[in-house]
């Protein structure tokens, strides 16, 4: 009973969802919202499972002085600090100059951006380890690689100045984008949509059910 | 220490707006004032045929309303239309009611407010009104012929969606067809895909080196197919952890996945035998927010040097942050994810990377159960039917035959 | 050295980082620090040279690490920000297919921009949502604002806050609720779009300061998207631009532009081939050039020389990463 609940729930969710692109008649034109609105409450209600997760194992991670506890303090604190700060003026706590607000516009934004900026080194070094004339391929992505990096920039231009306007880098870099990434593109999207509609009708008829932790 | 730094960066960050000058006042109302008589040759001429026709393909709550463009649009003396609709009680037309309005050039308006037990009677309004710095100054309107009464009615069928219901049923039946030809124990053959023939050697790799294995299910929910594929996966390694006695680390960003990942993770070490090794905190909940879900396991990557590294789910842009920090560790890393922005990131940086529709076949692949390579067989003959759709489309359009593409069309 | 200590040490750097950053704002060192051209020349040919210096070591046998790679995308990505050179930015065919759908529609028209982004992507999407709206404000249009991301509409105030301070403005006497209004977060992801495509007040029932839907001239006759003349999407990931594709677009033939962040526009490609998605920005690149051809000249542009700078760097170190490998190759050919 215990799996046996859980594909039936998702068997009939899964059944309505389809029939409800097709039919748009009462019920089903209810159904799906009301689906939806499920799905919604119990992920908002979930939240707390997580929450309290995170804090249960720092706090306990600070009491028996596991390794690097130091951390779990600042997790614990910042979490309490956001929580009250969040609690303490309600839906007012939204307004300018309120302190949820000021933390959020002048440290969850620097933090978050900076996490983001990251990218930009990883990027640099990811390149310098993966774009290598390896074999024909790898001489492929390299050089468009080259062309597309050089092209989304003005300086692409300034270097091809002097070429007719449709050799010009950005244009390279804009056919490139255009035409063999969009094929490509859409070669890896028509098959993902395939094994998701495959995926999800496995998932649907029970065949799929190793994600509620059997086969 | 983080969070001072943090305070005194937001500090400075405030500092501009602390710093920022009032506005002077404006003189809008005086002007206005000025201006406030409307002239009379301004007024727009009334709009003609306006028509209700009950809105196609829907569940019964919308009218469409047409009309003719005034007369005057083509002078600029119409800036927008208003629609005004009444109720009918008792057989009546009841009070009017402004119900929306649409900018000229635009002669159709959906009013998606209506029930199916009530009838409706329809005015055009055709307006031209003047402003000055924001503030209205005169209105002049021009009303049309009333029409109506008409009663809205569901449809059973969506029929501009004709096209979308024989794809699936083609797909659908297709899959299953060959979950049944499977079941009946025809053989079926599936490729090699390296990056889940790796999955052994890879936590082989970590119990040799004695450390920690990291599963990564992405950084969505559970309503993400991918996330599912994730998961499905997660059991399986987590089985191969359990049998090896290697520790399975298992940092989450939503709720539900902890609680399901949770839940795969306990069956799997109880399939190996060793339910007592599974603890419960081996998946935990780190956070929601992307970013900090991406910082949390770089902190714990770099302190804690796992050997192995499964991301397997869908990411965003903290695919390249996890992917190089993983790297940088040396940690053998196997990824997979139907995001196809994020292949190149995955491909650049990690050993072996599942592409797009090989993270959906990995259940299938690896428990070799006939029904479900079955599916992946009626996938096949999917992909096989939109190939030949897309030569035929390119054949019919290029040589300009026949609007192949029309087909395909769902909104008209 | 532990690696305690060495957290320490660059925590405490960090701090007095910061602290002189603070000092040096508060007695505007940073608004007059601007490198001359002859500077920045020097500039360039000390990074070129530097380049040149890892290139030589590394003909030598001595690749670089990553620390270097990181140092030298360090300097690149943020001394152009004191340089005084001038770029020209040219359009590409995407940007203009943006305006080519933005242009046609008249004052009055009712806009809908949706904030599906979080401060992480802000320095590439929050200057197209400031151009966006001083476009938008300028023609008269009616904007509508809401968000798939909880930050979303936080950003949406930031940046309507920073244009709406502006002089210019200030004397349009724009009313929130009846020129402007924010209709806040909902949770749901696609099932919002699903849901507003037939009932918007049924996903908000209030805005985002807590006035109902009813009270809000703006957007009380806005039923669904019959309703939304245009609508522009700024997106950094799940929830984003596919799902208002896929819904919006193609079940309720709303006609939509967007902006993304540059890691997502390739995938974004494809709809704007098959004219599902009416053009696209992408990136910072995508929002300088949407300042040039817009005329409101802002961040985008200021950032763009520190791109190209970035972009230079990466470039040489591929090519220098390939010399070692060709180096390492014949090494083992030998």
């Amino acid at each position: 009973m215990r799996r046996e609940i859980p594909v039936l729930i998702t068997g009939i969710a899964g059944v309505v969802f389809v029939v409800q692109y097709f039919i748009p008649h009462f019920p089903f034109n209810r159904l799906s919202n009301w689906f939806s609105d499920w799905f919604s409450i119990i992920a908002a209600c979930a939240i707390w499972l997580g929450a309290l997760n995170l804090i249960k194992i720092s706090i306990e991670k600070i009491a028996y002085r596991r390794h690097d506890w130091g951390y779990s303090i600042i997790v614990v604190a910042c979490f309490l600090l956001m929580v009250v700060f969040g609690f303490w003026a309600g839906r007012d706590s939204r307004e300018p100059g309120m302190p949820f607000t000021w933390m959020y516009d002048f440290v969850y934004s620097p933090l978050s951006a900076t996490m983001f900026a990251i990218l930009a080194f990883f990027v640099g070094s990811a390149s310098y380890r993966a774009f290598r004339a390896r074999n024909l391929e790898a001489t492929l992505l390299l050089l468009a690689a080259f062309f597309v990096m050089l092209g989304r920039v003005p300086v692409g231009d300034v270097l091809t100045g002097f070429l007719p306007e449709q050799f010009q880098l950005s244009q390279v870099a804009a056919w490139i984008m255009n035409f063999p990434n969009s094929a490509g593109q859409r070669a890896i999207m028509i098959g993902i949509a395939l094994g998701i509609v495959s995926a999800s009708l496995r998932i649907i008829l029970g065949i799929e059910r190793s994600h509620l932790g059997g086969e | 220490m983080v969070v001072f730094i943090a305070l005194t960066y937001g500090c400075l960050a405030a500092t501009p707006s602390l710093w920022a000058q009032e506005p002077s006042p404006t003189s809008v109302a005086q002007i206005t004032a000025q201006l406030a008589e409307p002239p009379a040759d301004e007024t727009p001429v009334a709009v003609l045929n306006v028509r209700i026709t009950d809105t196609p393909n829907d569940d019964g709550h919308a009218l469409d309303i047409r009309w003719d463009a005034s007369a005057s649009e083509a002078e600029g003396r119409v800036d927008h239309y208003e629609i005004w609709r009444a109720a009918v009680i008792d057989g009546q037309a009841g009070e009017y009611a402004n119900i929306g309005e649409v900018t000229s050039g635009t002669y159709i308006y959906t009013d998606g407010n209506v029930s199916e037990d009530g009838s409706y009677y329809y005015k055009v309004f055709a307006v031209n009104d003047s402003t000055f710095e924001g503030t209205e100054i005169w209105t002049l309107r021009s009303e049309s012929a009333v029409a109506g009464p008409l009663t809205p009615v569901a449809q059973w069928f969506d029929m501009q969606r004709i096209n979308v219901f024989v794809g699936v049923l083609l797909l659908c039946g297709f899959i299953i067809y060959y979950i049944t030809q499977a079941r009946a124990g025809k053989e079926l053959f599936i490729r090699k895909i390296a990056g889940l023939e790796a999955v052994d050697e890879a936590v082989g790799r970590a119990t040799e080196m004695g450390r920690k294995i990291y599963f990564i299910p992405g950084s969505q929910d559970m309503d993400q197919v991918q996330t599912i594929a994730g998961i499905t996966i997660l059991g399986r390694v987590a089985e191969m952890a359990a049998m090896y006695e290697t520790r399975l680390d298992v940092p989450v960003s939503r709720s539900l996945v902890m609680v399901t990942a949770r839940e795969v993770v306990k069956e799997a070490y109880a399939k190996s035998g060793r339910p007592d090794s599974f603890q419960e905190d081996q998946v935990h909940y780190l956070t929601d927010d992307q970013f900090g879900y991406a910082a949390a396991i770089d902190g714990m990557v770099v302190r804690e040097k796992p050997a192995t590294i499964f991301m397997m789910g869908l990411f965003y842009a903290e695919s390249l942050i996890l992917a190089e920090t993983g790297n940088s560790v040396g940690a053998i890393q196997i990824a997979g994810t139907g995001e196809p922005s994020q292949l190149p990131f995955f491909v650049a940086a990690c050993d072996y990377t599942l592409i797009g529709e090989e993270l959906f076949a990995a259940s299938a692949y690896l428990s070799k159960e006939p029904r479900q390579l079955g599916s992946l067989k009626g996938q096949d003959i999917g992909k096989g039917l939109i190939l030949v759709a897309i030569l035929i489309g390119i054949l019919l359009e290029t040589f300009g035959i026949w609007d192949f593409s029309k087909l395909f069309k769902v909104i008209e | 050295m532990s690696r305690r200590a060495i957290e320490l040490s660059v925590l405490a750097l960090v701090l007095v980082a910061t602290i002189l950053v603070y000092v040096g704002r508060r007695n505007d060192w940073f608004g007059t620090l601007h490198f001359s051209t002859s500077v920045s020349v020097l500039v360039i040919v000390l990074m070129a040279g530097g380049m040149l210096w890892v290139l030589a070591r590394t003909i030598q046998g001595h690749p670089a690490e990553r620390r270097v790679v990181f140092l030298y995308i360090g300097i690149a990505v943020s001394l152009p920000l004191f340089m005084s050179l001038s770029q020209t930015i040219s359009i590409s065919p995407e940007t203009k297919e943006l305006m080519a759908g933005l242009e046609p529609l008249p004052p009055g028209s009712k806009v809908l921009v949706t904030f599906d982004y979080d401060p992480s992507s802000a320095p590439e999407l929050q200057p197209m949502a400031e151009t966006f709206f001083r476009w938008a404000f300028d023609r008269r249009y009616k904007v509508i604002v809401m968000g798939l991301w909880p930050q979303g509409p936080q950003q949406a105030n930031m940046a309507l806050d920073l244009v709406l301070a502006d002089e210019k403005y200030k004397a349009m006497n724009l009313q929130y609720g009846t020129d402007y209004v924010n209709l806040g977060f909902q949770s749901g992801n696609e099932f919002v779009i699903q849901r507003i495509g037939s009932d918007f007040q049924s996903m908000f029932r209030v805005d985002f300061f807590g006035t109902p839907y009813d009270q809000l001239p703006l957007v009380k006759n806005v039923k669904n998207f019959s309703n939304i003349d245009y609508s522009f999407n700024l997106s950094a990931g799940y929830p984003g631009t596919r799902e208002w594709v896929l819904i919006a677009v193609d079940r309720y033939g709303l006609k939509m532009g967007a902006g993304n962040t540059a890691v997502q526009t390739t995938g974004m490609y494809p709809y704007v081939r098959s004219g599902q998605l009416l053009g696209i920005l992408g990136g910072m690149n995508g929002a300088a050039e949407f300042e040039a051809v817009t005329g409101y000249l802002g961040k985008g542009t200021r950032f763009m020389l520190s791109q190209s700078f970035a972009h230079m760097i990466v470039i040489a170190f591929i090519i220098i990463g390939n010399v070692a490998y060709f180096r390492l190759e014949r090494k083992r050919k030998k």
